[in-house]
């Protein structure tokens, strides 16, 4: 071990830096893939429960192993790549979606000392980050030169540019209550127990950022540029084995993602809901973790309860109802800030 | 674009292309035949009892209404009519097919419009229906129960139970054959009791919710008039407001004797074609259990007894020589029919099933013509979808409630 030691500190710094960053990295990016790997067995439990059926249960021990099977099973299926297809942007596609999701990860807090870069405009990087995601679809829609996946590409487009600004806007009325682009203080500014939660003040931005999240993360209702009965699998229809696998798991992250972002930034982060005895005994990260697990729940049962919109009500929801409830809103928090000096108090 | 064959939404093998402009339909053009099993000319190859089968493979989810066209066509033909107590059982299980079709064509249009639980619980009370279908004729799809001159046999006295397995433990397997204790009779009296509690589950997914009625409000109108023209029949004519049953315009065994309402929508749209459907699967269960009360009280035979129709009893034909001649004639060269043509309609869960049938006095039909409300409801599909979004189309895939065993015969 020592030796360990002393050849890590005769390395030069940058060196240091990287390998240690490194080390997070993989330290964040391994339990998320798995994470990930488990939120495809607990949907299909989850909403297999709910549909009075049983769902996996043949792959180990109450079907536990499912994940691992169904990547193995990807793993070793054939990459099929149309034949008119743009190879180049057909591959990239799937890592287009994929990096942006994982990339994401870097400025979540998980508590306050346990975050890779603690970013004074982390929030900034997250915005700019989940909206890059949708190139993915895009291009995959674009290379795929089918029609379906065109279809689904375009929805995808449309789409997200309603409910990119509705998000934005959401965030912005976060940066006015918190007055911090940074997680953590976003997070910090939050202590005190549950009623100190931007839950309260700003839940309809709670509403439209979670609503939004669902959107862009293409999940029921939202899945038009899935939409599996109508243009089959929509932008990924062409797609297979590794790469179809990558798409899924982009998905799934990008949903774990909007579940921590929402628990960070309406519901208190990784506060306990009580600053009492037995709530405090938990650790931390526990009520995070905990609490972007009930996030997660509430994604899935919206897809077994809810039908598909159709792609321009999306449009109209998202235009209509989400962007003036933003703005609204932002006016009613700008005239309570305006106000705090002469004796409302914000929060 | 091409939708079909092999498309999640298409119900079947349902081709269709179609012009687009962006989203927005301009054309549709329904390619149908890729199901086609010549029906209608193996039926005028065989004799007339022997063509029954090939009958529940047509609308292969309203299987006994198909069955009742037909051999109420031959019945009337050869002008002989089912004792009261077969008329009864035929049109209990008219209802319970309709309930079966219903609930298929309500899960399937949910899962078009992507609620997909509703399709679940659909499927669990299906299960329930298609065990009646087994207890009675041995088949859980394909019942070949209707006869001409009645039914195959008289309703079980008792139900099949679950078996013990090791994936099932005590308690679930008592709940499970709780219901199956008594007969055939009391284990559809326990799902009537509890199928409009189901119904009401489908409709709190479904009829009050927004996004579902975004996606079928206003959704492919069809007036009156159009409908009426078009030859839509069933609830594709009575969610356009036209109160049209076969089942009180033109009563048929023992519809006149029942009590049930014939729902009627307003708008004609996809919405309204829904609600009505959903009415009717209540006024199905009315109807079944009327049936029940009846059949419970009354028994009696179930088929006309003519030696030169009806199959005879094993038993009979092991020490009698006549049984064991009919029994070959019968299932040999059948029987022949006078000359003559008839129609015979049934309210099928999809509208006016008819069978039109021509003899030339031999032991087959000259000419079969089925009468199938799908196809006209199919051949609507591009008025229907004009100017609608692809989305939509698969919206009136649903509530035109296609199957193709009927349009392609």
């Amino acid at each position: 071990m020592n030796w360990l030691w002393s050849t890590y500190a005769s390395l030069p710094f940058e060196l240091q830096v990287t390998i240690e960053s490194l080390i997070k990295i993989i330290a964040i990016l391994v339990p998320l893939l798995l994470c990930v790997a488990f939120m495809t067995y607990a949907e299909r439990k989850i909403i297999g429960y709910i549909q009075v059926r049983v769902g996996p249960n043949r792959v180990g021990p109450k079907g536990w192993f499912q994940p691992f099977a169904d990547v193995l099973k990807l793993l070793f299926k054939e990459i099929v790549i149309p034949s008119n297809a743009n190879r180049f942007l057909f591959l990239s596609a799937p890592i287009l979606s994929l990096a942006p999701a994982l990339a994401a990860w870097a400025v979540v807090p998980f508590t306050d000392t346990l975050v890779l870069a603690n970013l004074d405009a982390g929030l900034l990087y997250i915005l700019a980050l989940t909206s890059l995601g949708v190139y993915g679809v895009i291009v995959a829609g674009w290379a795929s030169n089918s029609k379906y996946a065109f279809l689904g590409a375009m929805r995808s487009a449309a789409q997200i540019v309603a409910y990119e600004i509705a998000m934005g806007f959401a965030l912005v009325g976060l940066l006015m209550a918190a007055g911090s682009l940074n997680l953590v203080q976003i997070v910090t500014a939050q202590t005190g127990g549950i009623h100190q939660w931007y839950l309260w003040p700003l839940f309809p931005l709670f509403l439209v950022y979670f609503i939004s999240g669902v959107a862009e993360t293409n999940r029921a209702p939202f899945d038009v540029a899935e939409g599996e009965s109508e243009i089959v699998a929509g932008f990924h229809v062409e797609y297979s084995g590794v790469t179809f696998a990558i798409f899924f798991m982009a998905e799934y992250a990008n949903m774990v993602l909007i579940a921590t972002l929402a628990v960070i930034m309406f519901l208190g982060g990784w506060h306990a809901p009580f600053d009492f005895a037995p709530f405090t005994w938990i650790p931390p990260i526990f009520w995070l973790l905990g609490k972007v697990a009930l996030m997660l729940f509430v994604f899935l049962w919206l897809r077994a309860t809810f039908p598909r919109y159709r792609y321009d009500q999306i449009m109209r929801l998202g235009w209509k109802v989400f962007i003036p409830v933003t703005l609204v809103w932002i006016t009613v928090i700008g005239v309570f800030r305006f106000l705090t000096p002469f004796g409302f108090i914000f929060q | 674009m091409n939708f079909g064959p092999q498309h999640p939404a298409a119900h079947g093998v349902l081709r269709l292309v179609m012009e687009l402009d962006g989203e927005v339909i301009e054309r549709i053009d329904p390619h149908i035949g890729l199901l086609h099993r010549a029906t209608e000319k193996l039926a005028e190859s065989k004799p007339f009892n022997q063509s029954i089968g090939y009958m529940d493979r047509l609308d292969y989810v309203s299987m006994m209404c198909n069955e009742h066209a037909y051999v109420m066509a031959i019945e009337k033909l050869l002008g002989v009519s089912p004792p009261i107590r077969a008329q009864y059982i035929r049109v209990m299980f008219d209802e319970i097919t309709r309930i079966l079709n219903h609930l298929l064509w309500l899960g399937a249009h949910g899962l078009d419009i992507g609620a997909m639980t509703v399709f679940l619980y659909c499927f669990r009370e299906r299960e329930d229906l298609m065990d009646c279908y087994e207890a009675a004729s041995g088949a859980r799809m394909h019942a070949t129960y209707y006869r001409p001159g009645g039914v195959y046999r008289d309703l079980p006295d008792t139900m099949p139970q679950y078996e013990p397995s090791k994936f099932r433990s005590k308690g679930k397997l008592a709940d499970l054959n709780a219901t199956r204790q008594g007969s055939l009779l009391d284990f559809i009296w326990a799902f009537t009791e509890r199928f409009p509690g189901c119904v009401d589950d489908y409709e709190t997914l479904l009829t009050e919710n927004r996004i579902w009625k975004q996606r079928t409000v206003d959704i492919a109108i069809v007036p009156p008039e159009t409908a009426l023209a078009r030859g839509f029949t069933g609830a594709m004519l009575r969610g356009s407001g036209i109160e049209w049953d076969l089942r009180k315009k033109q009563p048929y065994e023992v519809y006149d004797k029942l009590d049930f309402d014939i729902p009627v929508g307003t708008n004609g749209d996809c919405y309204d074609r829904y609600l009505c459907r959903v009415e009717e699967m209540r006024q199905s269960n009315r109807i079944v259990r009327q049936c029940v009360e009846w059949l419970r009280s009354n028994p009696g035979p179930v088929m006309i007894d003519d030696a030169k129709l009806i199959a005879p009893r094993r038993e009979t034909m092991k020490r009698d020589m006549e049984s064991l001649i009919h029994h070959f004639k019968l299932f040999t060269e059948g029987y022949c029919v006078k000359e003559g043509e008839v129609y015979a309609a049934v309210e099928a869960p999809k509208g006016e099933f008819g069978i039109y049938l021509i003899s030339d006095g031999a032991n087959k039909p000259y000419r079969l013509k089925i009468r199938a409300p799908g196809f006209a409801h199919l051949s609507a599909l591009d008025a229907m979808c004009r100017g609608h979004m692809l989305a939509d189309v698969v919206a009136v895939i649903g509530t035109q409630d296609i199957v193709f065993g009927e349009v392609d015969r």
